[in-house]
């Protein structure tokens, strides 16, 4: 563990739109390092020490929850779990995930926007009998391989870091986004999902659905749990193609 | 005055809570949830290792059924459960993570045939049963007979949650995030929801409702290192606290577990030690073998956590500027295995310390991880005193943990609880009209203003950082895995003196809306609360029982301390809660008092034992033709909701 001790510089974006007359503006707080030190921890010492009113949210502070995505030196990602040795200048620059409505400060609103994304999407099994299984016997069996490969795309943890770096969603609001195809594909996937391709049809086949990505990518590059996105978009193209 | 009308309203957006909705709006009820964050954030989504059901699929849980289940959990209670509960939770279980199955969580499944798995340190080929491929599989845990833990992967809680939330979302239920309940509503003995506080615009309004449950998680945040999220901070259970009415039981009871990182406390896996990994101190010595000669590193949680901390305590600790810490050693298992079989714990090692666990120690201590103690409810999940008010996941005292609760019997409790729980809300609901005055409602609202504006009023006073600081290091200190006299009585003084400076607090942002310092001042004061209750019961309870361990009374002492902790806080003004116990009847147990079989058995038993063992033995041999459903209706008959009474079928069992 690296013992030596430097003043870190973190740029921070500040503006509380919920007080009246507030700009947003960039202030600088000076932290000591401290080894193992996290985005996270220097957030609180800074909240705790120099200006109570600075807004963030964490949740697991273990790279779980999904709540802390901030744009750290230009690039969206997890802040609990950045280490801030990781930036040799010493110097950070945070911003509030662009592409969501901002709260105050670093925290945004992905609540509200992943909300809407699973009503959307119909983010369910869809089987009318799922609420007639009669729970006492056995259960319905699945391959093994098939229940492992839909945990690998239920490990989206909805950070929204997919979001702000997807170039179609900054020109189109209504873009569904990465975090809604690895959604559908997850479903598509799952043999107890009975929907239709048709069906999936309706949801993504148009312009604001997976025929308006333009595959540059953002979403793969910034993913936090290294998604498959090309992969699953482009599955969810050949799918959709057949459709009409 | 804000007013927001439903049927049953639910504090806590975790599996529990959105398990409690689903059950009320099956039911055909209007129901909210209430939560601080997005529903899939809580801290339900950490819960990696899995769920305890006895399925019975996989080869070494060949023969688990729910008496086994029932057996280990009592055991692991330390004979502190309520086994009514626990007999429900163990039959229901099963019905629990089918229905998840249905609801969209990826299950591992067992693979027929011939597979590698470690135990006990060496390498061994298990033949799974080819009739059982594809059903649900599960995994060994800490403290149970059978392989009975369901998993899917290492992110069981993550897709329990996900499959939860999104049922909730398909059936239309509105989750009102960013909301902190502050206060309960209530009058003459009956609860009507819930004074909440907007986190962004700061306004106040009045959830009103027939039930009312509360299911906010735990309260690990009372202590300055813990496993838990940053929200387990308990205020479910200091709003309940605060009624003077609802009781908390056990508070005590806390759990520790040995290997958390420094400085954040996230959890490394037990199966680093369990992989052949050592403990050592700061001169690199491995001191568990002095202290264990047995088991040594792999000893039980609760034990291993106790030598660390005595060797901690001797100056043996590498001192940090986060604290004294111990070394975890995992070098000596090579690169191969710790990159196949520990890569979660080797990704928490680089994100979090910058190491790579191949080559470098990681540094751990043990650290807070569960709170067995709650809001004390019935069976029903009803609290006994305050009607109206259920609470269900690690918020209650339900009682199926008593002083030890298992590794993955949690979020299986928070699911069944759910279930359960949830069908006795609906039974009121559907039994009871809302009947409460605007003016008490309006009382309610204007007490919890009036806080906010004497905090935001004050011109100078205590700073609520600091007092949580001061509050968690003395629960680090003093209320930690190993408990004396001395110690606790200086926390319960200390603590004392903090919750007098708690009522000063002034704020150095002083506006109402988004402000996380006002958030922190509103907070504090509670958590100070429930501190004191927890070293006040650690004080007042004279023995050792499950994770509490006193030092000076290391027996578990089954003739004065069979019972149940009740703590109350009548009195606004006073320093400190009433406490009071509730036995626990020996001669209703299914299950007498016994050895755990774990652990040293020095218990001072309960006179009634010995009765109820004769007296169990003398209805089996009144009932030789009984089977093990019906001997169980005999001694220990539940109060199962009927959707749930039904058998559990089991592959190459059937129903019985
Ligand atoms: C690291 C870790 C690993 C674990 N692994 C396992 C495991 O493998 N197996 C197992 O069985 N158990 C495990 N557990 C324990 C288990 O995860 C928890 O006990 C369980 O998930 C708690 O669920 P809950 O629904 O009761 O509460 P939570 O999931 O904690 O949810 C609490 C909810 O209440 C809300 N809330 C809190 N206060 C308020 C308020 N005042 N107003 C409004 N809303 C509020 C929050 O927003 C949140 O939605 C683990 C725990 C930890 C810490
Ligand atoms: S590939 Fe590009 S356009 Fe398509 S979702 Fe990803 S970031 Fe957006
Ligand atoms: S897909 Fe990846 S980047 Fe997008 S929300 Fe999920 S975890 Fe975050
Ligand atoms: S706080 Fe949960 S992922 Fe960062």
């Amino acid at each position: 563990m690296n013992d030596q001790e430097r003043i870190l510089k973190f740029h921070i974006f500040r503006y509380n739109p919920q007080k009246k007359g507030d700009k947003p503006r960039m202030v600088t707080y000076e932290v000591t390092e401290a080894p193992g030190m996290t985005i996270f921890i220097a957030l609180n010492e800074i909240r705790e020490q120099q200006d109570p009113s600075i807004q963030f949210d964490f949740v697991c502070r273990a790279g779980i929850c999904g709540s802390c995505a901030m744009v750290v030196n230009g690039s969206p990602t997890l802040a609990c779990r950045t280490l801030t040795s990781k930036y040799e200048s010493g110097e950070i620059k945070l911003l509030p995930l662009p592409g969501f409505e901002l709260i105050g400060d670093l925290s945004v609103n992905t609540g509200k926007f992943m909300r809407a994304m699973s009503e959307r999407v119909e983010s369910w099994i869809h089987d009318q009998y799922a609420d007639e299984v009669n729970f006492d016997k056995l259960e319905e069996r699945m391959d093994p391989e098939v229940a492992d490969q839909i945990y690998e795309l239920e490990r989206c943890v909805e950070c929204g870091c997919c979001v702000s770096a997807c170039a179609t969603k900054r020109m189109r609001p209504d873009f569904l986004s990465a975090v809604g195809f690895m959604r559908l594909a997850r479903f598509a996937l799952d043999p107890r999902d009975k929907r239709t391709n048709e069906e999936f049809y309706e949801i993504m086949g148009d312009d604001d659905g997976v025929f308006g990505c333009m595959t540059l990518l953002g979403c793969e590059d910034y993913c936090p749990k290294d998604l498959p996105h090309q992969t699953q978009i482009a599955y969810l193209r050949r799918k959709m193609a057949f459709v009409r | 005055m804000k007013v927001i009308y439903t049927d049953s309203l639910v504090i806590g957006g975790g599996l529990a809570g959105l398990r409690v909705a689903i059950a009320s709006r099956q039911r055909g009820f209007d129901t909210i949830v209430l939560s601080l964050i997005p529903a899939k954030r809580s801290h339900s989504a950490a819960a990696q290792g899995g769920m305890q059901a006895s399925l019975g699929a996989c080869i070494k849980g060949e023969g688990d059924d729910e008496d086994v289940h029932f057996a280990d959990t009592v055991k692991g209670s330390d004979w502190g459960c309520d086994q009514d509960v626990a007999r429900m939770f163990v039959n229901t279980s099963p019905k629990a993570i089918r229905q998840l199955s249905a609801w969209g969580v990826p299950w591992s499944r067992v693979r027929g045939g011939d597979r590698e798995v470690v135990i006990n340190g060496e390498k061994v080929t298990i033949t799974e049963k080819q009739d059982a491929q594809g059903l649900i599989t599960a995994r060994d845990f800490g403290g149970t007979k059978k392989w009975r833990t369901c998993f899917t992967s290492d992110g069981t809680g993550h897709t329990m949650l996900y499959a939860m939330d999104n049922k909730a979302i398909q059936m239309g239920i509105p989750v009102h995030e960013r909301k902190e309940a502050i206060a309960l509503i209530h009058e003459g003995g009956l609860c009507y929801g819930a004074v909440v506080r907007d986190l962004i615009t700061g306004e106040l309004a009045a959830y009103v409702a027939k039930a009312t449950t509360i299911a906010t998680g735990g309260y690990g945040r009372l202590y300055a290192v813990t496993t838990n999220a940053i929200i387990s901070e308990g205020i479910g259970n200091a709003i309940a606290l605060e009624t003077g009415i609802a009781a908390l039981g056990n508070m005590e009871a806390v759990q520790f577990h040995p290997t958390a990182i420094v400085p954040v406390g996230i959890l490394t896996t037990e199966g680093c030690r369990g992989d052949g990994g050592l403990l050592l101190d700061k001169d690199g010595y491995r001191f568990m073998p002095d202290y264990e000669p047995d088991k040594k590193e792999l000893a039980s949680r609760d034990v291993v956590s106790r030598r660390m901390t005595e060797h901690m305590r001797k100056g043996k600790g590498v001192s940090s500027r986060y604290g004294d810490h111990l070394w975890l050693d995992i070098t000596l298992l090579g690169r191969k295995h710790i990159e196949k079989n520990l890569r979660e714990v080797k990704e928490i090692c680089e994100y979090f310390l910058g190491i790579d666990p191949v080559k470098e120690y990681i540094p751990v201590r043990p650290t807070q991880h569960y709170s067995m103690g709650g809001i004390r409810t019935n069976a029903t999940g009803e609290s006994p005193t305050l009607k109206g008010l259920f609470s269900a996941g690690e918020a209650a005292c339900w009682d199926m943990h008593g002083f030890n609760r298992l590794g993955g019997n949690s979020v299986a409790e928070t699911v069944v609880a759910g279930m359960i729980v949830g069908e006795f809300v609906s039974d009121y609901c559907a039994a009871n009209s809302l009947n409460v005055s605007t003016a008490t409602i309006e009382h309610f609202i204007n007490q919890e203003k009036k806080k906010i504006t004497d905090l935001l009023m004050r011109n100078q006073g205590e700073n609520p950082f600091e007092l949580k600081a001061e509050m968690q290091k003395i629960m680090m200190d003093k209320v930690g895995i190993f408990r004396n006299g001395q110690d606790l009585e200086k926390a319960v003084e200390e603590l004392k003196v903090l919750n007098q400076r708690a009522r000063e607090i002034a704020l150095r942002n002083r506006i109402s809306s988004s402000n996380p310092e006002l958030v922190e001042a509103i907070r504090v004061p509670k958590m100070i609360k429930l501190a004191q209750c927890v070293a006040y019961g650690a004080l007042l309870r004279t023995e050792s029982r499950g994770a509490h361990a006193r030092e000076d009374y290391p027996e578990r002492n089954d003739r004065d301390w069979l019972k149940r902790t009740l703590t109350t806080w009548k009195d606004e003004g006073s320093d400190l809660p009433e406490v009071k116990y509730e036995d626990l009847d020996v001669m209703k147990m299914e299950m007498p008092p016994g050895s755990r079989g774990y652990g040293v058995d020095n218990t001072i038993h309960h006179p009634d034992t010995k009765k109820r063992i004769s007296q169990i033995e003398t209805i089996k041999e009144a009932n030789p033709g009984a089977d093990r459903y019906e001997l169980q209706e005999l001694l220990n008959p539940t109060m199962i909701p009927e959707k749930f009474k039904g058998r559990n079928e089991r592959i190459g069992r059937g129903f019985k």
